[in-house]
Formats: C-alpha cells, structure tokens, sequence
C-alpha cells in the first residue's frame, strides 16, 4: 500500500490539531483512507503537542508508526521526531521556530527551511504558519493546489473576504517554496477524485448511531476523552429532537438519564472513567428498577486522575462489576467507527428489549481518532425494538411492571398511561413493584419471592447472552499463533497479521467486540481449535484475559500488556508475536 | 368526572411510626392533587432513600423510589422528556440537604417546573437517629453523642439564593397551610420547594410536635409580601441562623415569582418539538446528518 504518515507538532495552542485534521480532510476528498493520532496533553497553552495522520490508498487500521513527513512548529518536536522521520520523507521546519543543529536526521530524508512564522507575520496572523506548512506538505505530495482552495474557502468562508485571501496566500507561499525546494518527494501517494468518503471520530460515530436508533435524551459531564459525544450532540442533537443536558455532576447524569428512560425516550449519557465510577451506584439503580439506557465509557489511563488525555483499556473490571449486587447488563465494546456506530444501535435495542443497562466501552484511540467510513457503512435505516411495551387502551387490572415471566422481561409501561401507575423501586420489591424490603423482608413467604425476583432480573443475563456474537476469527483458520484482543485493539493486531503473514508466519486473531455476558460455549468451541495464544491488551493486569479464564476456564498462553498511556504500535505487536514462534515465550 | 381524594391513595399503608410527621405530608399532597383534579396517571412522585422517601408507595400516581439523594435528577429527567407530566420529588433532609445537596442548589437553579417536598424531621430517622444536615447546634444524637457542633443548613435562604422561584415552609402540625401551601407549590410553574418540619416521634426528642406548636407562624398572617425577595431573605433567616436564635419558626409561602421562565419553556430541543417522548423515532434525512463529515 502507498501511504504517508504526516506528523505536526509544536505547543498546545499552535493550532496542531486542526493542521492535521485539515490535512487528513484533504486526504479523504482526495480518495485516501486515514486514521488520526492525537497526542497531547491536559493543557490549553504550552507542553508538547503532536499529531499522526496516516493516509493511504486502502483502508488504514492503525496510526502506524515513524512519520514521513514532519511539520516542526517548536524547537521541542524538532528535538524528539527529527531523527524519527523514515527515509525517502522531509522535515519541514523554520529556523525562527526550531534548529536542527546538533540533531541527527535519518539517511534520505530531506530538510525543507520554510519561513512560516516570518510569512505569518508579514499576512497578520501568526496561528497561519500551520498553513504555510499545509501548502508545503500537499507540493511535497504532489497534490494540486486546488483542493487546498477549495478547503480554505470552506473553513473561512463565513468570514471576511480578506481572511480567506490572506490564508490563500499563505499556503501558497508554502506551496511554492516547494519548488524551489527540490519539488515533491515523488512517493506517488494516488491523490485524486472525491470518491465521497467520510471522516468522522468514533465518538461522532456513537453520536450518530444514538440519532439513527431514536435516542431523544444524552446527558453528560465533561470528561476527556468522552467530551466531543457532548459537544456533537449540543450542538446538532435539537436538530433532531434530543434533548442535551450537562448536569452538574456524573451523579446527576446517569439519574437524569435513567428519569427520562423511565419516562419512555431513549436515553443515552456518556462519559470516561472517572466520571463512570461515580455512576456506579445509579447503574445498579437502573438494573433494579429495570430501565434501559445506554451507558457510554470512553476510557483513558488510570488510576484515578491518571493520564487523561492517553489511552487506555484499563476499565473493563469497572464495567463488568459496577453496582452492588448481582444484575443483568451487557458490555459492548467497538472495535472501529464502524461499529460505534452499529454497536450504538444494538446497545439502544438490547437495553430496550430486556429492561436494563448497557454499556458501550471505547477509549481515547478510537473515541477522538478520524476514521475513514463510506456512506454506506452508516445505514440509517435501523430496527428500533422497543421491547415489551404495554399499549395504551389495554386493560390495567392486575397489571404487574415486575411480573414473573419465562424470559425474565416484564410487561412495561410509560408513566402516562392510564390506570396502570405503579412505583418502580430499588427496594426489592413485588412483582406489582410493592416493596418486601421494609416490612416483609425475611417472612418466608418473602423469602422465596425475594430469590424469585433476582431469578427473574437474571433470566434477562440469559436472554441477552443469545444475542451476543462470539468473538470473530480473523486470519487463516488455522494457525501457529492466535492472537486475542478485545475493543479497539484488535484493528492493530489485524496490520500485525498482515506483517507477520508477509514474514511467512501463520498467525490468526481472535477479535472480541461483544465482551459480556460471554458467550460461553460458543467461545470455548473456538479456543478448543487454537494452538497458542498471544493475548494483546492495553491494561496492567489483563483484564479481558481474567474474564476469559473466568468463564471459559482458558488461559490465555502469552501475554502483551500495555499501559504507558500511547495506543499499540503494530510493530510492538509483530515483536511480540515473533518472540513467542521463535522463542516459545 | 372529578376524582376522588381515596383514588390518590395505593393498597399500601403507610409503615411510618404512628405519629411520625410525615402521615401530614401525604395528606396534604393527596388534598392538594385531588384540588387540583390532578389524574393519577398524570403525576410522577420521584423519591430517594429515607423514611419520608417511602412516600410514593403510599400513593395510587406513577412512582420512582430510586437511591439516596437523587431523586430531583431522575425527576428532572423525567420532567425533560415528558414535561406534559406533573413531576413531584419528595424526601427527607438527610437524602434532599446532605447526599443530594449538590443537585438540591442545581435543581433550583435550572427552574425546572418540579415540585420538591421535603419532610425535615432535623435527623436520619431511618438509619436509626444520628445527626442531619439541620439538626441543631448542641442535638445530642447517636453520632453526635456530645452535641452537635456544625451550623445547620438553612434550606430556605438556599433556596432563595439558588433561584428557586417557589420557597415555602409548612408544619405537619398544621395540615391545612400545609396543604394550601403544597397546592400552590404543585401549581406554581417553575421549581418550588416546600420545607416541612415533620417531627421524628422516634429519634428527635428536640423538635417535637410541641417545639413547633410553641414558634411556628404562618407569614401571611403578619403581612409578608412573598414577592419581595428581600423581605423573603428575611423570614428564611428568621431560623435556623448562625445565633443559634429558636424563639420564631415562620411557615406559609416565603418567597414566589412568576418573573421567569421555566428550563423547559426555554429547552431548545423543547421548544421544537414539544415533549419528547411523544416524538417518532427514526431519521427522516440521514444525507444531512452526514454533510458534515465530508
């Protein structure tokens, strides 16, 4: 595959992400897939900023690695990715801004001086050396100007006519310099005609799997890395009838949210770890009460404040054990936009039909990174099952919300409906919702009720244990080594593959999305089938492989954990891979 | 066909201790939706943990018992996507002024057109007598055993403070005021809070049934002009205050206004499409969604 890796770094307030997401948005119109790394930090000027755009002409499953191409806006990035640039690339810098002195440049890479911050000045505007620089990188690409235009005039249109202009000829001064540069880097990347591809961040894809699936109600709390769901949905949700709410804590949140589920809308809340801790005790709330809504945890590193703008896969036991007490939830975990968007949907139908929370768990690589979808991939037009919902005009007598049935799915109705009121307790309660917590609770007759009402919550577990995939086999069927991650990892693994398979290994993945409850047999039949297994996942203590060995009763043969706050790099997976076939661990 | 006040009450009887004030409470609330032919079907009482928060089972409306100190945001919640619905959150001091006092301050910020009824009996009655956010300087109780020495909260100033546009005190010792008050709270569209002094036969053996008897006055009587917020800071500072000063309880309306609108008359989403849960589900223009993706 032809590609590149453009890399721009400098402060937080240099404007490097949005260099970089215009630079990917060239790049999709231009017919490339991409896939975008942010790496910063939890400041808003200063510290050291940089961001990964990996274009190619197929589809891209990882961030990749080293950059071919360096934009250095500060003499901090020059520092650390000058000798980091692949051979056959540039390093686009301003002496004003960096020296290269004293650093060591790999073999074959060029060195472009641009005046980006002299020319800035002299235009007005000194945040427009990242558009200096963008003209450079598109001459060095070979790509006509015109795109870049187009995209100009796209970003500042709404503005005064003399801020377009100025920004035109800025990037033009970077486009020209190129010239007289040495001209393009030749790397024959296919840049052509708009095949009509969307950009989008996982986080934005769940945003919009919540409009398609009729979600009318997302509340949330601030928190990197889950904040952009709350920032689409402010400020596109009234467009389509969803009330957004920031509430002054995640306590609120998740009530707010389980208030309006109870009321019938579909209700989703969003947040990362933190701030999900803080929900457990609502979650348990929801289980008992028996309301469905949709709970998004976009992790980043922990413990506690940890690393909030890095990634992680750290809060899988938190998902799968929030709340006291034992009740019915499923656990789904996305494994690239795609999915956010479908799993969004599913999370809505499942938490709908059995009456009972959901949790869809991404992290800060694929929450925040770009992504590229075809239309196609996001089909509006999606089943909304709403599960046992009473009709109104029935006949109330003897209704029962908590009724003892097969399936553990009782009969609901929307406050509202005449003559059918009942209380929704957390208090252990009857099947008519009437509490046996108070003065019942340990009179034998309630005692027997008590163990039939958990049976019943937990025939739901059950229910939605039919309805979970077992995890995908990606790869040859069979194989040396399988490789088995879970969530967003498994994308990285898949490039790992290919590398490992273009080495002459045979090696295969196991792909789990659908995390909890596990599908017990299904899963087993297929662990039956592997020889050694690799397990990958971004944790201290291998979460996911707990989980397995818990309810498989397989151990995972090797592991590969990782938990220094970056996403996995497809050859640390390769390395990993290659230590256990050549040297058995 | 009017509705009887006997089609508010439920098949429970209420597991209070005989005499707990909290029995007046649910009387005036039954009064005050049968005056207000409130149908059943139409009323959502949302309640946290604590004895008083036992109440919506007591009642034939549609409930919501759910965890301590969050029962104005589930009730906030469902206000949001049914605002058609007449949303009553109702408490003890312990679950509305302790554990959920953050969302107490926020709840009565947004204006929400929610009615919050706390039964403040000034202790945790339920987990068996131990101090409050408003027992009282000097109380002696389980987890205080040599006195309170904190300030008590005063929710009405808070109240008044936070932008609640209804504050008003009642006295389950007086189930008339108490009922007229809670009609007006219930009518009221906007937040309102209604402080009840419902005495613990139990555990407070301070604030009793004669303690209020000797101090309480209803404001009305003496001329108080509820729209004057400042003559309302006022009265809400008359007790509980920093001087510890006991001798005068006002009870009535305190502060009202009908100068703002409520957080759901001004909800963008709302104010589009009305309630949401009346909305269709589905996506009618997916290519629009998208335009901005590309």
């Amino acid at each position: 595959m032809r590609e590149i890796s453009f890399r721009v770094g400098g402060a937080a307030g240099d404007g490097v992400a949005s260099t970089a997401e215009s630079f990917a948005r060239l790049c999709v119109r231009g017919g490339l897939y991409v896939h975008t790394y942010s790496s910063y930090q939890s400041v808003i000027r200063g510290g050291h900023v940089w961001a990964q755009v990996r274009a190619g002409e197929e589809p891209v499953l990882s961030q990749g690695e080293d950059p071919s191409l360096l934009i250095a806006l500060n003499q901090e990035t020059a520092d650390i990715h000058v000798p980091l640039v692949t051979a056959g690339g540039a390093i686009v810098y301003d002496d004003a801004l960096s020296k290269l002195d004293g650093l060591t440049p790999r073999a074959g890479v060029r060195l472009v001086k641009l005046p980006m911050n002299a020319t800035a000045r002299e235009l007005g505007e000194p945040m427009m050396k990242n558009v200096v620089a963008l003209g450079a990188a598109l001459a060095l690409l070979d790509v006509p100007f015109a795109p870049l235009e187009a995209s100009i005039r796209d970003v500042f249109g709404h503005k005064k006519p003399e801020i377009v202009e100025m920004n035109l000829r800025a990037a033009h001064t970077g486009y020209d310099a190129i010239g007289t540069n040495g001209g393009s880097l030749g790397l024959g990347i296919p840049f052509g005609k708009a095949p009509g591809r969307l950009m989008m961040t996982g986080n934005e894809a769940m945003a919009l799997g919540a409009v398609a699936a009729g979600c009318k109600f997302y509340a949330a709390y601030p928190m990197t890395p889950a904040s952009a769901i709350l920032h689409w949905m402010a400020a596109n949700g009234p467009k389509h009838g969803i009330v957004v709410k920031q509430a002054e804590d995640e306590l609120a949140v998740i009530n707010m949210t389980i208030g309006a589920a109870h009321m019938g809308v579909r209700a989703m809340c969003g947040t990362s770890g933190g701030g999900f801790a803080l929900m457990v005790e609502a979650l348990g709330q929801a289980g008992m009460t028996e309301t469905p809504i949709v709970c998004v945890l976009v992790q980043r590193s922990g413990p506690s404040t940890g690393l909030p703008t890095k990634t992680e896969q750290g809060d899988l036991n938190l998902a799968l054990g929030a709340g006291q007490g034992d009740w019915p939830r499923a656990i789904l975990a996305p494994r690239n936009a795609q999915e956010c968007f479908t799993a969004t949907v599913r999370a809505f139908n499942l938490a709908e039909v059995y009456q009972t929370p959901v949790i869809l768990m991404s992290d800060l690589y694929l929450g925040e990174g770009n992504r590229t979808l075809e239309a196609s991939q996001l089909d509006f037009n999606v089943p909304i099952l709403r599960g046992f919902l009473v009709e109104e005009n029935g006949d109330p007598k003897g209704y029962k919300r908590y009724a003892f049935t097969e399936s553990g799915i009782s009969p609901r109705v929307l406050p509202g409906t005449k003559g059918y009121q009942y209380t929704a307790a957390t208090d252990e309660h009857m099947e008519n919702g009437i509490l046996i917590s108070d003065v019942l609770a340990g009179v034998p007759a309630w005692i027997e009720e008590r163990r039939r009402m958990m049976e019943k919550r937990m025939r739901k577990l059950e229910g939605m244990r039919h309805e979970m995939s077992p995890p995908e086999r990606w790869g040859p069927a069979d194989a040396d080594l399988t490789i088995v991650s879970w969530g967003t990892t498994t994308m990285t693994v898949r490039e790992a593959l290919g590398r490992l398979a273009a080495m002459g290994h045979t090696v295969n993945a196991l792909e789990f999305f659908d995390l909890f409850p596990v599908k017990v047999e299904e899963t087993q039949e297929i662990l039956e089938g592997v020889r050694k297994t690799l397990m990958v996942e971004g944790n201290y203590t291998g979460q996911f492989a707990h989980l397995l060995r818990a309810e498989t009763g397989y151990k995972p043969d090797h592991m590969l954990t990782k938990y220094d706050g970056e996403p996995f790099e497809p050859r640390e997976i390769v390395a990993r891979a290659l230590q256990v076939i050549e040297h058995g661990g | 066909m009017a509705v009887e006040l006997q089609q508010y009450k439920s098949e429970v009887r209420p597991d209070w201790c005989p005499g707990c004030g909290d029995f007046a409470v649910l009387n005036a609330l039954t009064k005050a939706l049968q005056f207000l032919q409130l149908p059943p079907w139409q009323v959502l009482v949302v309640s946290g943990i604590g004895c008083s928060s036992n109440l919506p089972g007591f009642l034939s409306t549609y409930g919501f018992h759910g965890i301590h100190g969050r029962a104005l945001p589930v009730a906030s919640g469902a206000k949001l996507a049914n605002p058609e619905m007449t949303v009553i959150a109702a408490g003890g001091d312990g679950d509305g002024y302790g554990i959920g006092a953050g969302h107490f301050l926020h709840a009565m910020r947004r204006n929400l057109d929610i009615t919050y009824i706390v039964m403040n009996n000034e202790i945790y009655g339920l987990t068996t007598g131990q101090a409050s956010p408003t027992s009282e300087k000097g109380d002696k109780t389980k987890s205080t055993p040599e006195g309170v020495i904190e300030n008590p909260l005063n929710p009405l100033a808070l109240a008044i403070a936070a932008g609640a546009t209804f504050v008003a005190r009642g006295f389950s010792g007086d189930v008339r005021t108490l009922a007229d008050i809670t009609t007006r709270a219930i009518r009221h569209k906007g937040f309102s809070l209604v402080d009840v002094m419902s005495p613990c036969v139990t555990y407070n053996k301070v604030n009793t049934y004669d303690w209020f008897k000797q101090r309480v006055y209803v404001v009305d009587k003496e001329g108080h002009d509820p729209k004057d917020i400042h003559a309302a800071m006022a009265k809400a500072m008359e007790w509980p205050n920093l001087d510890g000063k006991r001798d005068r309880v006002p009870t009535g309306v305190i502060f009202e206004t009908d100068a703002y609108p409520t957080y759901e008359e001004l909800d963008p989403t709302i104010r589009r499409f009305g309630p949401p849960v009346k909305q269709k589900l589905g996506v009618e223009s997916p290519e629009e969604i998208l335009k901005q993706f590309y």
